[in-house]
């Protein structure tokens, strides 16, 4: 008896996948971004990309009418709680996107994965959901954090710089950062410089590495950490003098305040506006025409979880059971911003890197520029250590 | 670490006190003078710097842009004093507090809206955009001695408002006892009125002078408005050469700790460890130096002795 109804059941399923592009069904996509505080500025360019490929795709991502619900996390952890539990419950969202930050990755992701609602990352990937922690539900169209810092340390090592100083926050993402730069690198760490979270002015620190003269120096200074760090690195005269190399630090956010103090430093990306490829042209072109501003690797990554979700649809005719949704997400069947893009046994993405450079565009822009690539269809270290289920 | 590595760092030191002064100098007369703690003045900072930069994309000027965004920046706190401020006077200090981190949320909302969350910058005028060699790779900007010079300025500047003029003897006698000078025809409003609204242009001047080293963005004033409590308490609330001395003493203590506790530290410890305890006991120890003042002089190292 239990067979039977199990059989039917199955056979009913089978029925109403049919059934659903007949229906005029909807899609519900809840989108969290940190849009208050200082960093509010890298949740707007994820959040207008996410909208910008929402938007291409006629409002109907896969066809079905799409509604996407912008929430604030405020950057607290507890913040983000609530109001993911709001999206799932009250809202009855059929899928998460978004998320900028690890610590607010940590505190939704759980609850996410265990109302075994999709979830689509757009930004941060702690080292925790790449590895152990890895769930059938969770796909990021971004990088494992590690991993822009792990392509600055193997420039490095490419250049011969033998001895290197590296700077972060005093925190756990300035701690990765340093181990993820270090991953790669081979020559001589001279010193390793821990400044206060949210620093502002960076003299002391500069006086410090112009005293030790490195062959180079390589930093992760989010933010307006970042911005203070790289004028001040100019105005010091030693932009000239000891090749920066950073992650997370010159990009299209910060560029529009650091202009020509940034123009020739380095940074290490998945992406950048010059790579060739017709999806990006079309991105980057649509994208300026919007929203007025230059987007960042972070618009990039809200546009690829768009597109990847828009894709998955098609390609299931609007089906978003996961059953069907899942394997359809996992083969990424979509033209990726950045070229190369396919999925890891922990659906984080397996991409190349780049060697990135800010340059002036015309006028009063500056964008970032990839020079070289680094690294090749790469994953990242810990897709070993998960184990899906 | 060599003796020109520790000129170079005393340097830095100095400056970063004279910022802190800047900032300091204003929140110490408001709160001195008038009892009233300002929470907003760490916003009205950086509305200074906002200030500038939109009026440096108007006139295209560094000069005027400071004259136009000091002008603007004593508007502004006018207005918010008429409106906000000036119907918390009389109340507790809990309220004064609640009410100007309503204005913090505020106006670091507000600047958003207007001018994006993006940082925005101010590039420093040509005048004072040369350098000088300090040591081989390092260079010292023009634009920080004229900042150093410029707080130097203002320190004397308030040394003479203070002590030698009628203004500033009201001030100095406010600040001992406000009823006693109320209770002898001065018009004790008037006279806030005219302290807070010097105290929010030497915000918005400090935020200013700022804006072509550090970033302009929301929420750039409340990290430096801890610090500057920190000036005040340890200097003594109310007292110009307390916030003085404080804020020099605040800025040498602070950089050469960041230089100096690791090295420290390696010599004792593992370098892992080092790497951790170091920089952890670095961003203490002002907060170590705050409460060592304290304990000896609980009124802070300069009271202004009110009543």
């Amino acid at each position: 008896m239990k067979r039977f109804l199990s059989a039917l059941a199955a056979t009913a399923m089978v029925g109403a996948a049919a059934a659903v592009p007949a229906k005029a069904e909807s899609l519900k996509i809840g989108f969290m971004a940190t849009l208050s505080g200082p960093p509010a500025v890298l949740g707007q360019h994820m959040r207008d990309g996410f909208l910008l490929g929402v938007e291409e795709a006629g409002g109907k991502l896969g066809g079905l009418e799409t509604e996407v619900i912008v929430v604030d996390d405020e950057l607290k952890p507890d913040a983000a709680l609530t109001k993911v539990q709001g999206l799932l419950e009250r809202d009855q969202v059929d899928m998460m996107a978004g998320v900028v930050f690890s610590n607010v990755m940590m505190a939704v992701y759980k609850p996410v994965i265990e109302s075994e609602t999709i979830f689509i990352g757009a930004n941060a990937g702690p080292s925790p959901i790449a590895g152990r922690g890895c769930s059938p539900y969770f796909f990021s169209t971004s990088w494992q954090n590690d991993q822009n810092h792990e392509v600055m340390g193997r420039y490095a090592g490419q250049q011969g710089y033998e001895r290197v100083i590296v700077m972060a926050p005093n925190y756990q993402a300035g701690k990765d950062a340093i181990a993820g730069f270090k991953r790669h690198y081979t020559g001589e760490i001279v010193d390793e410089i821990y400044t206060k979270l949210g620093q502002l002015d960076f003299s002391a620190e500069l006086a410090r590495i112009a005293d030790a003269q490195p062959d180079a120096i390589f930093t992760f200074m989010p933010g307006g950490m970042g911005v203070n760090l790289v004028k001040q690195y100019d105005q010091a005269g030693l932009k000239g003098a000891i090749p920066f190399l950073s992650s997370f630090t010159v990009d299209e956010t910060t560029l529009p305040a650091t202009k020509t103090t940034a123009e020739g430093l380095f940074g290490g990306a998945q992406w950048a506006p010059n790579l060739e490829n017709p999806a990006n042209a079309k991105f980057v072109r649509d994208f300026v025409g919007k929203y007025g501003y230059a987007p960042s690797l972070y618009a990039a990554q809200g546009y690829d979880a768009a597109r990847l979700i828009d894709g998955a649809l098609t390609m299931t005719d609007g089906n978003k059971s996961a059953d069907a949704l899942l394997p359809a997400l996992k083969s990424a069947p979509f033209e990726s911003v950045r070229g190369d893009f396919s999925f890891n046994t922990n659906q984080f993405p397996i991409q190349d890197f780049y060697l990135v450079q800010a340059v002036k565009q015309s006028g009063d822009t500056y964008v970032t520029q990839a020079v070289e690539k680094v690294f090749d269809d790469k994953g990242d270290a810990y897709a070993g250590s998960c184990r899906m289920n | 670490m060599s003796a020109t590595l520790l000129a170079v760092q005393t340097l830095n030191g100095l400056q970063l006190g004279v910022l802190l002064f800047l900032i300091a100098a204003g929140l110490t007369l408001v709160f001195g003078v008038m009892d009233f703690i300002n929470l907003a003045h760490g916003v009205q900072y950086m509305l200074g710097a906002y200030l500038a930069v939109a009026a440096y994309q108007t006139t295209g000027s560094f000069w005027s842009a400071l004259l136009l965004a000091l002008v603007l920046s004593l508007f502004f706190g006018l207005v918010l004093e008429f409106f906000v401020f000036r119907h918390l006077y009389d109340r507790d200090h809990l309220d004064q507090v609640l009410a100007t981190f309503g204005v913090i949320l505020f106006l670091n909302e507000a600047v958003k809206v207007v001018w994006g969350a993006a940082p925005l910058s101010l590039p420093i005028p040509e005048l004072l955009g040369g350098s000088i060699q300090l040591m081989e790779n390092l260079r010292y900007p023009v634009y920080r001695i004229a900042l150093i010079a410029s707080g130097l300025g203002v320190a004397v500047l308030l040394y003479v408002l203070v002590t030698r003029t009628r203004i500033g003897m009201l001030v100095r006698a406010g600040a001992t006892n406000p009823d006693i000078v109320a209770a002898l025809g001065v018009n004790i409003r008037r006279l806030f009125m005219i302290v807070f609204g010097f105290g929010t242009m030497l915000a918005g001047f400090a935020g200013i002078m700022a804006a072509p080293i550090l970033s302009v963005e929301p929420g750039m004033g409340d990290n430096l408005l801890i610090l500057a409590f920190v000036v005040i308490v340890i200097g003594g609330i109310g007292s110009i050469r307390g916030a003085f001395l404080a804020a020099l003493l605040i800025g040498l203590v602070d950089t050469l700790g960041r230089s100096l506790t690791t090295d420290v530290a390696r010599m004792l410890l593992p370098p892992a460890a080092a790497n951790d305890v170091g920089p952890a006991i670095a961003s203490m120890l002002i907060y170590i130096l705050m409460a060592g003042v304290l304990f000896f002089r609980p009124s802070g190292l300069f009271p202004a002795g009110r009543s």
